[in-house]
């Protein structure tokens, strides 16, 4: 590591402005965390799209089963979707691939990569991540994950098929289906360089936020997008080890004879010698991580959500120190309600029980988010930015997503909607649609950051208006398929007669996903032609306290030109009476008598 | 639906050049910064809120009223009816909750709209408040937990009654197979190394208690108002077996054995005649004879619901409950496995070894 990315705590880095950068050190392998989290961002879009699409090829075969369609036969050829007609293999690759590009590589990288990135050294004075270096790596294992998994795409028998969740002995044995041959193989190497990216990458948030806040920085006194970041961190550390222990086991089992998950197997005429192994084992291992990372898409969401809606409703995030102990909990809780995927796969009814009461806990520091986002609108003063319609959404969708999660999590009703559409609308709802939202709130809002220019205001109020509004109309029917026991992952439902009554309901969900694709359009539009031709952006376009809007517009290595700033309030005064704006930066000092939130 | 695709495609080509236009006016109108919200846009934004909170509960209602009749299968089953009580319970709970915090959201959306002059408040926290809405969730919580739990053990922690009659249902990519215990409602004894063309469920000839075993495909009977203890097999990989009517669902896992047990209430018979599956199969039945499809007729369902591979989709099986007199007339039509074809395949040398080691 060089020295001058061990960024300690004194406060001279006159010398670093000058240091040379040739093209790679500043373009490609760069140290610097901005640089980093604009490549996160733009990957990120990348693999968004490649989802994206993908879902709106599935959707298709969804809507019209069987029917032919021209562009299915343009992007997959006569292999996988002959005269246009999907093929059932290609189906559930798909579907497989989609889930794991949007749970992991857009919602987990993308997410955080972007935004803790940008936000953990700027918003709690820092010249750089802890080690920038790490901080690279942790980017070009990512890189590298995407690329293997946009190349398992392109093999023989297709990608990995069996799910994001790729429970063995589906994923484990070729003979299986096709889709656990070297597609599967692709698709561990992909998930294994990933995990090493989420650890060298949550391992330097951590450190950063504990090690580097600026004088003044109390922990109370963080933005509320850092803790979320934090706990995100957090959790990802402690959790991705155990993917890569259920990955390395899978591993071994499919290629070296293991029987960690393989047991009593009769398949492609054969009796596989495997004794002894447990399918359930890598559920739990799974799940292990499976739910915490649920958390660790939803809390940077929701802190973006969470200063994003103070700055622009000009108002104090509603209890702040509420918002921080939710977070906690919530975190804490994501370690011990993982069985609730696993209610009916056989595991003892008693530990069901006990995940039931664990599970249905966490709806109450949601509930107190939801409730203090709410109670944050009230008697605001609310700017209407792209930002602000995106956060609002996702509050709007993190509860509509969230009540159902109630019914789930009640094991004796998740016996009859378990692997139905009703989940597939739950988890889009909540935790997807949140997500996006979110994000796409964090981009328009930190565009100015990232970028140095506006993003183009009508063409986000578009996007969202057109975005909001399909997203919802592609998830919400869903409910009611799952509710009449319509499976998710099912090529056609045309096999049976019963499900007939939701083919009009299917079709409206695809005609919502396909111009809710199309508009992203604009988004991409207004995304990268802002970066080129947008209007040049001032320092503090929004008029918010946190510490990010003090660094100059112009990137440079360290952030501050000068000293670092010292921290003299909480970061959300905003409207305080008896201030001539209002808004406070962080770094005004407190006048004599004036009372500070964040002290204690 | 060429024309479909052709449409979406030409608009998104009109929609690139308008952005580009839009993007092209408003850069050009330079005395309006990005960064400042024009009263107009305020305003406009503030009433779209409201205007979707309108659009959004008019939609659910729509779907609602419009499925109302369809979006839960009739319940057949004994603990059908606890659940769909509970159901119906947490489905009031969680419409209140939604429907009175999405007026709040957008309402406020609405209302606290930026207006010139207008300040907002300092309200930074009200322990009193959040109190409150920390309690009260937990209040209601604990009673949907305490209910739940309660349903969930009537359904899951309580074993067959002594009479139950033993099915096992056996699993592979891609179809099922019951297996009826018998005379001695025992089931015989199998190992997958037995596993064979005519002895496909790899029943083990040693064990007399398979002798009686009945093995049917296609459609599995069972008598109506008696329990019924399923006990689940795979033979490859996982799936699991759903019956939406009776609100049963449980995995089958090779290497394991998982169970359920059930009492189905209401024949196939009284079903077919139940007036809201009438109503739903006359318009499905309509549909299909303008599309020259086959008219289809209730039936009860067994479905995988676990993805198990290419034809996942169409893994399925009919289940008929029948009155006690015509589920024995059936039982007795139906042939008992032939023990011949257990011997087909004997165990394997070393595995013998193995096992009186």
């Amino acid at each position: 590591m060089s020295a001058h990315h061990s960024h300690s705590t004194d406060h001279s880095h006159e010398d670093h402005h000058h240091h040379e950068e040739t093209f790679i050190s500043k373009w490609v392998f760069s140290h610097d965390h901005k640089m980093i989290s604009k490549q996160f961002l733009v990957t990120g879009m990348v693999m968004a799209v490649i989802g994206m699409m993908m879902s709106v090829l599935f959707r298709l075969q969804l809507g019209y089963p069987g029917e032919s369609f021209k562009i299915l036969n343009f992007f997959l050829g006569d292999k996988w979707a002959p005269g246009g007609v999907l093929n059932p293999d290609m189906y559930l690759a798909l579907v497989t691939i989609h889930g794991t590009i949007m749970v992991f590589f857009l919602l987990t990288a993308g997410l955080s990569g972007t935004f803790a990135n940008l936000l953990i050294p700027l918003q709690i004075g820092a010249r750089d991540m802890a080690s920038g270096f790490l901080n690279m790596l942790s980017y070009w294992f990512f890189f590298g994950s995407s690329v293997v998994m946009v190349l398992s795409l392109f093999v023989e028998s297709g990608p990995a098929a069996a799910g994001w969740t790729v429970y063995p002995p589906l994923s484990a044995l070729p003979q299986a289906m096709q889709g656990s041959g070297m597609g599967m193989t692709l698709w561990l190497v992909s998930m294994s360089l990933f995990i090493v990216s989420a650890l060298l990458g949550g391992l330097n948030y951590i450190v950063t936020v504990i090690n580097l806040r600026t004088k003044g920085m109390t922990m109370m006194r963080l933005p509320l997008t850092v803790w979320a970041l934090f706990f995100t961190a957090v959790l990802g550390v402690l959790s991705f080890p155990v993917l890569f222990a259920a990955a390395l086991l899978l591993i071994f089992d499919r290629g070296f004879g293991t029987a960690f998950y393989l047991s009593d197997i009769f398949i492609g005429g054969q009796a596989l010698p495997q004794t002894g192994g447990s399918p359930l084992l890598f559920q739990h291992l799974f799940w292990f991580l499976g739910h915490p990372e649920v958390y660790i898409i939803i809390l940077p969401a929701l802190g973006l959500t969470s200063e994003i809606i103070s700055v622009n409703s000009r108002k104090p995030i509603f209890g702040y120190r509420a918002m921080v102990l939710s977070i906690m909990a919530i975190a804490f809780l994501s370690f011990i309600v993982w069985g609730h995927h696993m209610f009916i796969t056989g595991m003892n009814p008693f530990i069901g029980s006990v995940f039931v009461f664990t599970t249905l806990l966490i709806a109450i520091p949601s509930a107190v988010k939801a409730f203090n986002y709410i109670t944050t609108l009230w008697k605001g003063n609310i700017r209407y930015t792209p930002g602000i319609l995106f956060a609002m959404g996702m509050v709007s969708t993190f509860i509509t997503g969230g009540v159902t999660g109630i019914i789930l999590a009640d094991s004796a009703l998740d016996i009859n909607i378990h692997d139905t559409y009703f989940v597939v609308a739950h988890f889009h709802i909540v935790m997807g649609l949140s997500a996006v939202l979110a994000m796409f709130g964090g981009v328009y809002h930190w565009f100015p950051k990232l970028y140095g220019r506006m993003m183009n205001n009508k063409l986000g109020y578009i996007h969202f208006w057109i975005t909001f509004v399909c997203a919802y109309g592609v998830f919400f029917p869903q409910h009611f398929l799952g509710l009449a026991g319509v499976p998710r992952r099912y090529y056609t439902n045309s096999e049976f007669p019963m499900f007939d009554s939701f083919i009009e309901l299917n079709q409206w969900s695809t005609i919502f996903a396909v111009v809710g694709a199309v508009a992203q359009g604009i988004f991409l539009f207004n995304f990268f032609y802002s970066m080129y031709r947008g209007q040049k952006a001032p320092q503090n376009p929004w008029k918010a306290n946190t510490l990010e809007w003090t660094t100059p517009v112009e990137h440079i290595h360290g952030n501050w030109p000068g000293k670092i700033p010292v921290v003299h309030r909480w970061p959300y005064d905003y409207s305080k009476p008896g201030k001539p704006d209002d808004f406070v930066l962080q770094t005004t000092p407190l006048e004599e008598g004036e009372g500070d939130e964040g002290k204690h | 639906m060429t024309f479909f695709i052709i449409l979406v495609i030409i608009l998104a080509i009109i929609t690139v050049a308008q952005m580009a236009r839009v993007y092209e006016l408003s850069s050009e109108l330079r005395n309006k910064k990005e960064e400042e919200i024009s009263a107009r846009d305020n305003k406009i934004n503030a009433t779209l809120m409201m205007v979707f909170l309108i659009a959004f509960f008019s939609f659910i209602t729509y779907y609602i009223v419009e499925y109302w009749d369809k979006w839960l299968p009739p319940s057949a089953s004994e603990h059908g009816n606890a659940t769909d009580w509970l159901l119906n319970f947490n489905f009031i709970i969680i419409l209140i909750v939604f429907v009175i915090t999405h007026i709040f959201l957008f309402s406020f959306a609405f209302k606290y709209q930026r207006r010139k002059g207008q300040e907002a408040a300092y309200f930074t926290h009200s322990n009193k408040l959040e109190l409150i809405w920390t309690v009260i969730p937990a209040i209601v919580l604990t009673v949907i937990i305490i209910l739940g739990i309660k349903t969930w053990k009537g359904i899951m922690m309580t074993t067959a009654p002594e009479d139950s009659i033993v099915i096992e249902l056996y699993s592979k990519q891609f179809d099922w197979t019951a297996r009826y215990a018998g005379k001695d409602n025992a089931l015989g004894h199998t190992n997958y190394h037995l596993i064979s063309g005519a002895n496909f469920l790899g029943l083990d000839s040693a064990d007399s208690k398979g002798n009686d075993d009945i093995i049917v495909k296609g459609e599995f009977h069972i008598p109506v108002n008696k329990p019924v203890k399923f006990v689940m097999r795979s033979q490859d990989v996982i799936h699991s077996a759903y019956m939406p009517h009776f609100r049963a669902q449980i995995n089958t896992v090779p290497g394991m054995t998982t169970m359920f047990h059930f009492t189905p209430i209401i024949t196939t018979e009284e079903m077919r005649k139940n007036p809201r599956v009438v109503k739903e199969y006359a318009e499905i039945n309509a549909a299909r004879r303008s599309q020259g499809k086959e008219e289809a007729i209730f039936n009860y369902l067994l479905l995988c619901n676990k993805i198990c591979g290419t034809s996942h989709y169409n893994m399925q099986m009919d289940i008929i409950v029948d009155s006690e007199a015509d589920y024995q007339t059936w039982l007795s039509s139906q042939a008992v496995f032939q023990k011949e074809k257990m011997a087909e395949k004997p165990m394997p040398e070393i595995l013998k070894i193995a096992e009186k080691k």
